[in-house]
């Protein structure tokens, strides 16, 4: 059995680690050993999903996961609901199902499958998004709405693109020494065919060879391209770029070998990344930070 | 229609989109948010509305409308108006008024608009706001259209003194093309969308 290390760290910025190891393991039924995972946030948590689904169809058989040894972790992913979403991607040791009462978390990782799925999600955070935006984050009344807005397109992309299921995830950190403010971490991911491959068939002519993940990204994220000739699609990721802009937040889109972003002063992410390990599917990232008090509301 | 009524007689139709979304879509529903719920409320509506004599006049409510994302907004506002413009839409000679738009309908629709090049009149959900023309409009026809909102009505035969300008005659005329205003189709008289409710 092959052995991919989850690093203790699994996060918006330390998955491509993961992927890499991914990338590296051939052969055999997989080890994914979490037993050291420390910190593990959204991004990361669909990460490891994708990771696992990768080893899963290299070898052919479900690769094994070693549960973190830090109870603490080990209950945050039981009450984001992990494991539920990691059943048929990976075999997990027995572990406690979340239950259905009130947690702090502000989205479990949540199936997005079908457009009853996005009405459910954007049902269920308002309410806890209502306080983390206006207490946590010192957004205006309104953000709820905006917020809401966000989720919707952002999950549809799901629907619309990847030909596949996906999940979406969401919640609060305070990034105390990293950043002196809380931060609201929201991940979208699917394990379809990624933004190139939804592309390909309408747009990959006129790129020719330059035709890339890379090029895919910046078609969609900068250019609003979809592979539906209607002149009204596309302004999902367009409007969702303009209202985190207003935030001072950082979205990012992770296909294949490439990222783009558009990143605040405060982050320092590249705008555009090429040649990463590859995942499967497509992943949105989402930061929005904690208003400063000099920002006003 | 008796011919010194200075008021004519338009099928009016309200759809109040929260009644569509409860019964043609799903009561468990409670937002305009996803294409395909928006697209079955189009669809509802656009049903509804063959049922009117022509020309009609359709009030589309979003008063208890919480959230409108903007592929619902391209669907319910944006293709709405857009089948105005085929000839074989059942809806080609219906004019609409976008009612109860909150200050969060107002971006999502406000982007869809301008991506298809289209405007729309629309009415704030507050109290005290008057009628708006939103959408992609230029100068010359938001300032027209002002003035005949201002006028609510002009009679054919008082046209020439309401707008001596030429120019602005043309404006007049591609703003009833556009559905933002209505002309009588045999007296010719203006009538400003507001005027008609």
């Amino acid at each position: 059995m092959r052995v991919v290390e989850v690093p203790d760290t699994l996060d918006y910025r330390s998955v491509d680690r993961l992927l890499a190891s991914v990338e590296a393991a051939e052969g055999d039924r997989a080890l994914l050993d979490a037993r050291h995972l420390r910190w593990v946030d959204p991004v990361g948590m669909i990460g490891l999903l994708g990771a696992a689904r990768v080893l899963r169809d290299r070898s052919g058989a479900l690769p094994r996961l070693q549960p973190p040894e830090s109870s603490v972790v080990s209950g945050y992913l039981t009450r984001m609901g992990f494991f539920e979403a990691a059943t048929d991607l990976m075999e997990t040791p027995p572990i406690r199902r979340r239950g259905g009462g009130d947690s702090d978390v502000l989205l479990e990782l949540t199936t997005i499958a079908e457009n009853h799925d996005v009405h459910a999600v954007v049902d269920r955070v308002q309410e806890r998004a209502g306080a983390i935006l206006s207490r946590t984050l010192r957004y205006p009344p309104s953000a709820v709405i905006q917020f809401a807005v966000i989720l919707s397109e952002v999950c549809q992309n799901i629907l619309e693109h990847a030909d596949a299921p996906g999940w979406v995830a969401a919640q609060s950190y305070n990034w105390s020494r990293r950043l002196g403010r809380h931060v609201l971490i929201l991940a979208v991911g699917d394990l379809g065919r990624g933004f190139k491959g939804s592309l390909a068939s309408r747009h990959s002519s006129r790129f020719g060879e330059r035709w890339s993940d890379a090029t895919a990204l910046e078609a969609a994220f900068i250019h609003g391209l979809t592979r539906f000739p209607d002149q009204g699609r596309g302004q999902g990721i367009q409007q969702m770029r303009k209202q985190v802009r207003r935030w001072d937040g950082v979205i990012a889109v992770r296909s294949g070998t490439a990222r783009i972003a558009d990143v605040p002063d405060w982050e320092d992410l590249p705008p555009l990344e090429t040649n990463l390990p590859p995942m499967p599917g497509a992943q949105i990232t989402i930061l929005l930070p904690e208003r400063l008090p000099e920002e006003g509301r | 229609m008796e011919p010194h009524d200075p008021s004519p007689r338009l099928d009016a139709f309200t759809v109040d989109l929260r009644d569509v979304l409860d019964r043609n879509v799903a009561s468990l529903y409670s937002h305009l948010v996803t294409r395909p719920t928006g697209r079955a409320v189009r669809l509802a509506i656009e049903s509804q509305l063959r049922e009117l004599g022509l020309p009609a006049l359709s009030l589309v409510d979003l008063s208890s409308v919480a959230i409108l994302d903007y592929s619902c907004a391209d669907e319910v506002v944006a293709k709405l108006l857009l089948a105005r413009r085929s000839p074989s839409a059942p809806h080609r000679e219906v004019f609409f008024v976008f009612h109860g738009v909150r200050e969060h309908h107002r971006e999502p629709i406000l982007e869809v608009l301008e991506r298809h090049r289209l405007a729309a009149v629309t009415r704030a959900h507050d109290a005290g706001r008057d009628f708006e023309l939103l959408g992609t409009v230029a100068p010359e026809e938001a300032r027209i259209w002002a003035r005949l909102q201002l006028l609510r009505r002009v009679p054919a035969p008082r046209i020439e003194e309401a707008f001596p300008d030429p120019t602005e005659r043309l404006t007049l005329e591609g703003l009833a093309h556009r559905g933002l205003i209505f002309r009588h189709p045999t007296r010719g008289d203006l009538h400003a969308l507001s005027s008609l409710l």
